[in-house]
């Protein structure tokens, strides 16, 4: 089964822009926040990215980029599960 | 074993990537290399409309996403990978397969940003095909028939 993000309950915080400019938004605005190379699987997708590629965790949310080929790159706040957790434990700081 | 070439197409904006990409396969085939497109439906679907036959794509076709999950699993690799940039989304595949798969990295660089997009990808790999075209596909098929010449280095 493909992966999907589509299937998930985001906020879309910003639309249509680059990597770059989601990678930082996610950096200024979590306090806490994990840096992992391409390929990291959260929510059933595998993350690209330029490296490092933060996840943010922002109360019981989770900020990533998302990127889709034809329309840029999306910073996405999404409710975070039992992900969280997860993330905490495969990626200590 | 017979090698096997990445084209890791972006979105099918511009004319001269799905020409550039299915000229590449049939080049990576007369050296031996067999294709493996990746791209989003309709990118995969114009390489595979313009030859019904398979005379030119001859291997196989993967969504991209799934590519790079397979990737990222190491459940495939390649010996060569070739990704189509004509954005910040074609740098971060780039970028993302670089880091994900041990074959040769070549980027393939076009559109209206060749310049720019040209000087990143610069930074991420060592072959860089680039000419700032839309719709004519000659410039970048002169740059993949000088190919050839470091296929098998």
């Amino acid at each position: 089964m493909a992966p999907c993000v589509d299937e998930l309950d985001y906020e879309i915080l910003l639309a249509r822009t680059t990597f770059a400019k989601c990678s930082k938004l996610i950096q200024k605005r979590c306090q806490e926040i994990y840096f992992v190379a391409p390929g990291y699987k959260i929510f059933n997708t595998y993350m690209v990215g330029i490296p490092p590629l933060p996840i943010g965790i922002e109360g019981d949310h989770i900020l990533i980029a998302y990127i889709k080929p034809c329309h840029g790159a999306f910073a996405l706040k999404i409710p975070g599960d039992g992900e969280i957790e997860r993330i905490r434990k495969e990626l200590k700081k | 074993m017979a090698k096997t070439a990445l084209l890791a197409l972006g979105c099918p904006e511009f004319p001269v990537q799905t020409s550039t990409a299915i000229y590449l396969a049939y080049k990576l085939q007369k050296h031996g290399i067999t294709p493996v497109f990746a791209g989003n439906k309709s990118a995969l679907l114009l390489v595979k409309v313009a030859d019904p036959e398979r005379h030119y794509y001859g291997g196989k076709m993967m969504d991209l996403d799934i590519t790079i999950g397979a990737l990222s699993t190491g459940k495939i690799d390649f010996d060569l990978c070739f990704v189509f940039v004509h954005s910040d989304s074609g740098i971060v595949y780039l970028a993302s397969i670089h880091a994900l798969s041990k074959g040769k990295m070549v980027a393939i660089v076009f559109g209206k940003f060749a310049e720019e997009l040209t000087e990143q990808c610069k930074n991420i790999c060592e072959h860089v095909l680039t000419a700032p075209v839309i719709h004519n596909p000659l410039p970048l098929k002169e740059q993949v028939d000088g190919v050839s010449t470091w296929l098998h280095v």
